[in-house]
């Protein structure tokens, strides 16, 4: 095992097709037109000093220190900034830039802590490095004049420190913020030797706009810039690349380690989703994997009144079988069932599906996805024929206007953000369709060309009205439509749309937005080049959100964005293995490869691969379990990797579902809400401790590496097989490689994946025959399932109504320093960003309540009531509110319906009509909750021996 | 389950098909329903026909599930 260390090539790869050929110290080398000297000369293997250039970052040019000699050519300019020209012969250790560069080393050095031995960079300092290659062997100038060797450190952030005394000012640090991250929350304040490196307003980095990205500290060049995990434990000796476990940008990560321990996790610059760069949670909050809250034995009690009593793997695993049994000899096949997760890998993914079907014997199987993305599944299953967005998310720098409905990138999917916020400084052109104001709409160098501003609900009118605007405008792409797409379908939609009852004007009422907003969007989008469109959960979480996902596929085939780099329907999942969780037949309707389980052909397949008879009918979805529960036709239940109690929608009737269930399963890293229900627990895996991949939001296959043993002793595949093993249905499975071999062979679009492939560079699905080095970009000469397909796109308001009781619309996300139901990034230091839940509130509605900033409020809806703090913002618009659902102390979801899309259940977590007022304390739930929680978490102490 | 909740969700399912042109949406309700629903629901929704509302093509494709 070796530490892995990317080449720095100090400037940027240039994509000219002309070449160039230029010769660097007698070597003759070709390159890209525009390339630099300075990559080209390392290129050819030879290393020029740097200290302001690395190949993250635009040329800058202002350390003096990579300074070269070119024939023909007066002075010594910086090979960062110089272009390469054909012919050009370059000089990179004359006597006389080896002299210039001692010279200006020197300096820097004077101004420096000569501390290398304790410092925390020893070993990994471009600085330290850079005064070795051009061998420095003495400072002239002494130490004693004015300096900066003084300067306090700041150690405000929770996961790096800024050591002052130790910046060289390179603005390497400044670029990155601006350049990668586009947050622009650093700046040089000062001129000259009084330049000093400030965050925002000069102010500590916790308190500036800085999002703790980790960009900086990964450009600093010396130890100003550093980890504390560095600080506190040393440089690491080796290390492996994984993927990050939180979203579904699914970014790569070099877990650097001492021993078993990690050290830090750094973006990997080879990541093909990421590029190198990261967020707050994938680069810092993976603290959770080692805290004190985790679980590490298993557990079993008789009922979920009783405490806790650890058992050995063999007992608990012994127990969870005997229980199923049980309850399926006295209710039928069909009473236990699986929740899989998208947390978790896609091996193990796959065997929990296999686990309901082939060893329970029915279809019981369904994802967290039900609750997030399964009407991208249908909707875009529908028009396009599969389920999958359309691009990778390099497509975003071909793109021209960028359409962001439902979505809040820069909080939900930050790296991804990131590079859609640098296209958009170059001059592409962005939509925002959503009720609140988002980071987006107006932020350092980007400001929305249109913000449509809807009213909770009212997704499929907004959408619907610019489609209208673009048919009866003639801003049609005829010939896609002609080439490509179903031309009835197509007649029938257009005449739908055109109506003018679908008009902005008609629809202003419904929506709110103003209509000429509405066209000055259509129009954009249809005529403004390519056409991208990303959207998220407040697009599918709603009582039409299949039918808002068909508009939205409807919107992109009529303006022929599909199938070309730039364009697409893009859904951006939530969770790291959404997609991958839904392609391995998760779903209770569908085997692996979204292939419906009523095809006697597809079950045939399975069959024979695992030996047994299959169900041809669909099995219970999420929702469904609870109501089969309370109906007391479904009993028992195994979660692998979801709190469904704090994710679900209407609390009240989740726990009493689980409550109803005579044996629930909870395979989790810790005692998670659902656990308060449960009769056995088996610790989980982190993805640190297992093998496998997670297949991200742009289908890419990326490996998870272990970096270390499983700390509960069992990788989460390995549980699951323990689990079948002791229902009797065998499986043997040594590694998860041989897992993703039986996808592979049962599954079309996986049959080219290998984890020999795997381990070489990531593959996007489909990876077959017919693509053979996978499918960056989908629907290219047709759609999957042949012509696209129209989808008439009626609105349909949600019988979720506001009136005289509750009067407010209340609608849910997440924001940048917590994921999901904040089992992981709770148990990190990302809780000095977000300590609790508060509710986002208008000014006016505030005033009407008689309600201040940070005031108790009670939140409550026709199902359920709880109480948190106010923050009065404009960011909602009057007569909407906010919050997150990030703590069970709040869980928000005792306040979200039961109301679900048409088509697939998944909840309507994004419309709820509620009623704010001021309140002085814990609700009555609040305070039963906490006491139950409590109690069902005690532990009894196994007596000695 | 709930047959009112079973037929509030038959009737979501029938509301989208019924305002697709060019197709049978008695037909595709039926299928979906088909398609989706575990078996135990599509019993306990047949078994209250009687005593839900539903719209007139919701109605039969209950009917046409019915008599399968």
């Amino acid at each position: 095992m070796t530490l892995i260390k990317e080449i720095d090539y100090g400037t940027q790869a240039q994509s000219a097709t002309k070449l160039v050929t230029l010769e660097v110290d007698g070597h003759a080398v070709t390159v890209p037109e525009g390339t630099s000297i300075m990559r080209a000369s390392m290129e050819a293997g030879i290393k020029i000093p740097k200290l302001c250039a690395t190949d993250t970052l635009n040329s800058f040019g202002s350390c003096r220190m990579c300074l070269v000699e070119i024939e023909g050519r007066n002075g010594t300019p910086a090979s960062c900034t110089t272009p390469v020209a054909p012919g050009m012969k370059v000089h990179t250790s004359s006597d006389n830039v080896r002299r210039l560069r001692r010279g200006v080393m020197e300096l820097y050095i004077s101004d420096h802590p000569l501390d290398c031995l304790t410092c925390s960079a020893n070993g990994n300092c471009e600085l330290q490095d850079t005064a070795g290659e051009v061998g420095l062997r003495q400072v002239r100038y002494g130490q004693e004049g004015a300096n900066h060797l003084d300067a306090p450190t700041d150690g405000s952030n929770p996961y790096f420190d800024f050591d002052a005394s130790k910046c060289i000012v390179c603005s390497r640090c400044v670029r990155a913020c601006e350049e990668v991250q586009g947050t622009f929350a650093l700046t040089v304040e000062g001129r000259g030797f009084a330049s000093k490196i400030a965050a925002g307003m000069n102010e500590p980095f916790l308190t500036s706009e800085c999002v703790s990205c980790g960009a900086c500290v990964q450009a600093c060049p010396t130890a100003t810039l550093m980890e504390k995990s560095v600080v506190e434990l040393g440089q690491p000796e080796h290390s492996e690349v994984t993927t990050c476990a939180y979203c579904g940008v699914g970014c790569s990560f070099k877990a650097e380690m001492r021993g078993d321990q990690v050290v830090r996790m750094v973006p990997w610059k080879d990541g093909k989703a990421n590029h190198g760069h990261s967020c707050v949670k994938g680069r810092f909050a993976w603290g959770y994997a080692s805290h004190p809250d985790r679980i590490l034995k298993p557990m079993i009690r008789a009922k979920i009144s009783d405490p806790w009593q650890e058992v050995s793997w063999e007992e608990a695993i012994a127990h969870t079988a005997s229980e199923f049994k049980r309850i399926q000899a006295k209710a039928g096949k069909e009473s236990i069932g699986v929740i899989t997760s998208s947390r978790c890998t896609n091996e193990e993914t796959y065997l929990v599906q296999k686990l309901a079907r082939a060893a329970f014997g029915n279809n019981n199987t369904d994802t967290c996805a039900r609750v997030c993305h399964s009407p991208t599944g249908y909707g875009l299953g529908k028009t396009f024929g599969t389920s999958a967005g359309t691009q990778n998310f390099d497509s975003v720098e071909k793109a021209d206007v960028i359409m962001v409905i439902g979505a809040n990138p820069t909080d939900g999917h930050p790296v991804f953000a990131s590079r859609m916020k640098k296209r958009l400084r170059e001059g592409a052109k962005l939509i925002v369709i959503d009720p609140r104001q988002i980071d987006l709409v107006r932020t350092p160098h980007v400001e929305a060309a249109f913000h449509l501003p809807l009213r909770p609900g009212t997704n499929v009118a907004v959408m619907t009205s610019l489609a209208h605007v673009i048919v009866t405008e003639n801003l049609i792409d005829e010939d896609f439509v002609r080439t490509r797409c179903e031309l009835d379908a197509f007649s029938d939609w257009a005449a739908f749309v055109a109506e003018e009852r679908n008009s902005p004007e008609s629809l202003e009422k419904t929506t709110g937005v103003p209509a000429a907003l509405v066209r000055g969007a259509a129009r954009l989008y249809a005529t403004g080049g390519n056409g991208a469109i990303y959207y998220g959960l407040g697009v599918t979480e709603h009582s039409q959100g299949s039918t808002t996902v068909m508009s939205i596929a409807n919107l992109a085939m009529a303006t022929g964005n599909i199938g070309r780099e730039g364009v697409g329907v893009n859904p951006l999942r939530g969770q790291n293995n959404v997609q991958g969780s839904c392609d391995m037949g998760s779903f209770p309707h569908e085997l692996p490869g979204y292939r419906h389980v009523s095809g006697p052909e597809v079950r045939a397949i399975y069959e024979k691969e695992w030996g047994v008879k299959l169900l041809d009918e669909p099995g219970l979805r999420i929702p469904n379990m609870f109501d089969a529960a309370i109906d007391g036709t479904f009993l028992g239940l195994y979660v692998q990797g979801e709190d469904i109690l704090q994710s679900d929608p209407d609390t009240h009737h989740v726990s009493k579902g689980l409550a109803a269930m005579e044996c629930v399963v909870v395979h989790d890293l810790f005692l998670n809400e659902t656990a308060n229900y449960a009769h056995v627990f088996l610790p989980g895996s982190t993805f640190l401790e297992k093998d496998g991949t997670f297949t991200n939001a742009e289908r890419r296959i990326n490996m998870v590496r272990r970096v270390m043993a499983p700390k509960a002793g069992k990788a989460d595949w390995e549980t699951t097989m323990a689990i079948s093993n002791a229902m009797g249905y065998p499986m043997n499975y040594t590694h998860p490689r041989e897992i993703m071999a039986e996808i592979a062979r049962t599954t079309p679009s996986f049959a080219g994946v290998t984890y020999e492939r795997l381990a070489k560079e990531s593959i996007q699905w489909p990876c077959n025959d017919a693509n053979p080095d996978g499918s960056p970009i989908m629907h290219i000469e047709k759609f999957q399932r042949g012509l696209g397909h129209f989808v008439i796109t009626e609105y349909v308001p949600t019988d979720e109504k506001v009136g005289p009781r509750f009067p407010l619309l209340l609608t849910t996300g997440r924001i940048l320093s917590q994921y999901n139901v904040g089992a992981q990034t709770r148990r990190t230091a990302n809780v000095v960003w977000h300590a609790e839940d508060v509710l986002e509130i208008n000014p006016q509605d505030a005033e009407d309540r008689g309600i201040r900033d940070s005031d108790w409020v009670r939140l409550a809806s026709r199902v359920g009531d709880t109480t948190l703090r106010a923050v009065i913002t404009e960011r909602v618009a009057p007569g909407v509110v906010y919050t997150t659902f990030h703590h069970p102390v709040t869980q928000a979801n005792v306040i979200t319906t039961d109301y679900s899309d048409w088509a697939t259940n998944c909840p309507e977590y994004k419309v709820t009509a509620v009623q704010v007022s001021p309140s002085n304390g814990a609700s009555q739930w609040q305070e039963q909750y906490q006491e139950l929680s409590a109690k069902s978490r005690r532990i009894e102490a196994v007596p000695a021996k | 389950m709930s047959p009112d909740k079973l037929a509030y969700m038959a009737n979501q399912i029938g509301t989208f098909f019924q305002s697709q042109k060019g197709e049978d949406a008695v037909a595709s309700i039926a299928d979906h329903i088909t398609k989706f629903w575990d078996p135990r629901m599509r019993r306990d929704f047949l078994a209250h026909l009687d005593v839900i509302t539903l719209i007139p093509a919701v109605r039969q494709a209950a009917e046409r599930l019915r008599g399968r």
